[in-house]
């Protein structure tokens, strides 16, 4: 696929991202039963505060007595204008905490993503040279892992770390300490398939005919690995991590709900459940556009990494 | 279409191990409530986290309630979401595959165009919307589940039964002029099967995770049913009483998990 069609198509996807979200935010917002604006107005001031006077003041700010498809329209609107309104719960721009969430959120995954890289790449490579015995624990660690869940992992790391061992914090946020398990939690997650990657692409090439000469000409080791495998070999480990992207945002997700780490997934589960849908709506949003922004990354890296295109797909 | 399948072609063990551990969970699963005079929501608050063994065979919980029923009762809910989410997918993928393969170009450029649009969102987080529009239902998560499932078993399809219908064989067939359902029958089918066997054993795995993920944060299933996710956020204040309570639904997700991607095999890339 050339680089256009590709950047084209991402666009594409950005743009029915906005649409999905908004249109199902919006049915969500039309589907609450009872009197929608009574019920908005109960959630944001209390059962016992509200009356038909707050009810009417929710129904004129969001647009309720108007048909269907005009509040469907201007919704959409906002959403084009990045006017994501304020949240049902606390009042402030949802804009405004999901700037504050996403820079919790990239800090987790980017360090997830990085332990995940210092397991993985090495433990692949070992195993796809040494081979026999360390290949077999490893085929059946990842097995194993990938078996569990994200957040039963985060929860076995709970239990060993925080409350067993006494070592790191349980949940929360602040100092260096309390990233530690989130990030080595959505690490080993990770760490579990893109070891086996690794494996089966290093094995790949070591077993090349253009490797075997490379080294038959009289390259060292070393050196073969750097000019000739090195480069071989992570095309495809790029590609599949963005397939593996679905992993991180999933897992981003289950780990910050586990160790109340406060940023978009957090943010998302928490809206959900008290039903505050300007921030479901943002939180839904933001982890759309940054898995589409994510991907086109992957996709450029890809290409930069093998100008002939033949593994963009 | 399965059993016929792993008995008719050589399988490795671990396949074999996989069916026979999803074969003996299933049979606990829904078995047990025709065994038991137990019922999963009877409390009995004078008989709290007690040990397993004696009259429960796997301890009580917090409540008292029997953990043998409980755990049975989570492991049908989500075996039952499991199977309807790959049948449903199948059906709706494996048709549409083959339509997009075989049908004029406008159908498979539709479907590429439907299949991108819902690509774009990480399926989890379509799932917890769809879950916050009717929350706590069953139905809600499985349309959201195999909204997003169907598009794996359409990839598949659609790619050998592309490959497939530009065969000798199958260019063949249509000159002498069979229809559309001997050519499904005869030809796309008998490719397509084997594949299936391994998506469906995935779809599974990830249905019961995914609900499993929701139940975890509070939005999916709601309390008093037993659903593994659910109960595991449920046990967990009561690590350092009861680790065994903690360890059970824990235990019996990995288990169905493991042995679905067993049963998997490798998966097709």
């Amino acid at each position: 696929m050339r680089l256009r069609d590709l950047l084209l198509k991402r666009l594409l996807q950005l743009l029915a991202v906005s649409w999905g979200v908004g249109t199902l935010t919006f049915i969500l917002m039309r589907a609450l039963p009872g009197d929608m604006a009574y019920r908005i107005a109960a959630g944001r001031y209390g059962m016992d505060a509200v009356d038909s006077d707050a009810a009417a003041l929710v129904r004129e700010e969001l647009g309720l007595d108007q048909g269907a498809w005009s509040t469907y329209w201007s919704w959409l609107g906002d959403l084009l204008q990045w006017n994501l309104g304020n949240s049902l719960v606390s009042g402030q721009p949802v804009s405004e905490s999901l700037w504050h969430m996403l820079g919790h959120s990239l800090l987790l995954a980017g360090a997830g993503i990085l332990l995940a890289a210092l397991i993985a790449i090495p433990l692949g490579l070992a195993s796809a040279h040494h081979g026999g015995w360390l290949n077999r624990i490893l085929l059946t660690l990842s097995t194993g892992m990938r078996a569990l869940p994200v957040f039963v992992i985060g929860l076995l790391a709970v239990v060993v770390f925080a409350l067993e061992l006494n070592l790191l914090p349980v949940a929360g946020f602040g100092t260096p300490a309390h990233l530690v398990l989130p990030a080595l939690t959505l690490g080993l997650s990770l760490a579990a398939i893109a070891n086996r990657v690794v494996h089966t692409e290093a094995e790949r090439v070591f077993n090349a005919p253009f490797y075997e000469f490379a080294q038959t000409k009289g390259l060292s080791a070393w050196q073969a690995f750097l000019r000739h495998g090195v480069r071989n070999m992570s095309v495809p480990v790029v590609a599949f991590f963005g397939v593996q992207l679905i992993t991180v945002v999933e897992g981003v997700v289950m780990i910050e709900s586990l160790f109340s780490w406060p940023g978009i997934g957090h943010g998302l589960a928490h809206a959900i459940f008290a039903r505050d849908i300007p921030l479901i709506q943002g939180a839904a949003l933001m982890m759309g556009i940054l898995f589409v922004l994510l991907n086109t990354l992957v996709d450029l890296a890809c290409y930069w990494l093998d100008p002939r295109g033949g593994q963009l797909a | 279409m399965k059993l016929s399948y792993l008995c008719t072609s050589q399988i490795s063990t671990s396949r074999l191990c996989g069916a026979v551990l999803l074969l003996l969970l299933c049979v606990y699963a829904f078995a047990t409530p025709l065994l038991s005079a137990q019922d999963a929501a009877s409390q009995n608050l004078s008989q709290i986290l007690s040990l397993p063994g004696g009259n429960s065979w796997f301890g009580t919980d917090h409540f008292g309630r029997d953990m043998w029923v409980r755990l049975a009762d989570a492991l049908r809910l989500s075996l039952s979401m499991a199977a309807l989410c790959v049948l449903t997918s199948a059906v709706i993928g494996v048709t549409l595959g083959i339509l997009a393969a075989t049908g004029p170009s406008w159908v498979d450029r539709t479907l590429d165009g439907v299949t991108t649009l819902i690509l774009a969102l990480p399926g989890l987080v379509l799932v917890l919307i769809f879950a916050a529009i009717v929350p706590g239902s069953f139905w809600m998560l499985y349309v959201a589940i195999s909204l997003i499932q169907w598009i794996e078993y359409f990839r598949v399809t659609r790619a050998i039964t592309q490959r497939i219908a530009r065969s000798p064989e199958v260019q063949s067939s249509r000159l002498m002029g069979f229809g559309a359902l001997y050519l499904f029958r005869r030809h796309y089918w008998p490719a397509i099967a084997p594949q299936l066997v391994t998506l469906a054993s995935f779809g599974a795995a990830s249905a019961i995770l995914m609900m499993a993920s929701l139940g975890f944060v509070y939005v999916g299933i709601q309390p008093p049913l037993a659903e593994l996710g659910l109960m595991i956020v449920e046990h967990f204040p009561y690590y350092s009483d009861a680790p065994w309570l903690l360890a059970q639904p824990l235990i019996a997700l990995a288990l169905v998990v493991l042995s679905c991607h067993l049963l998997g095999g490798k998966k097709a890339s």
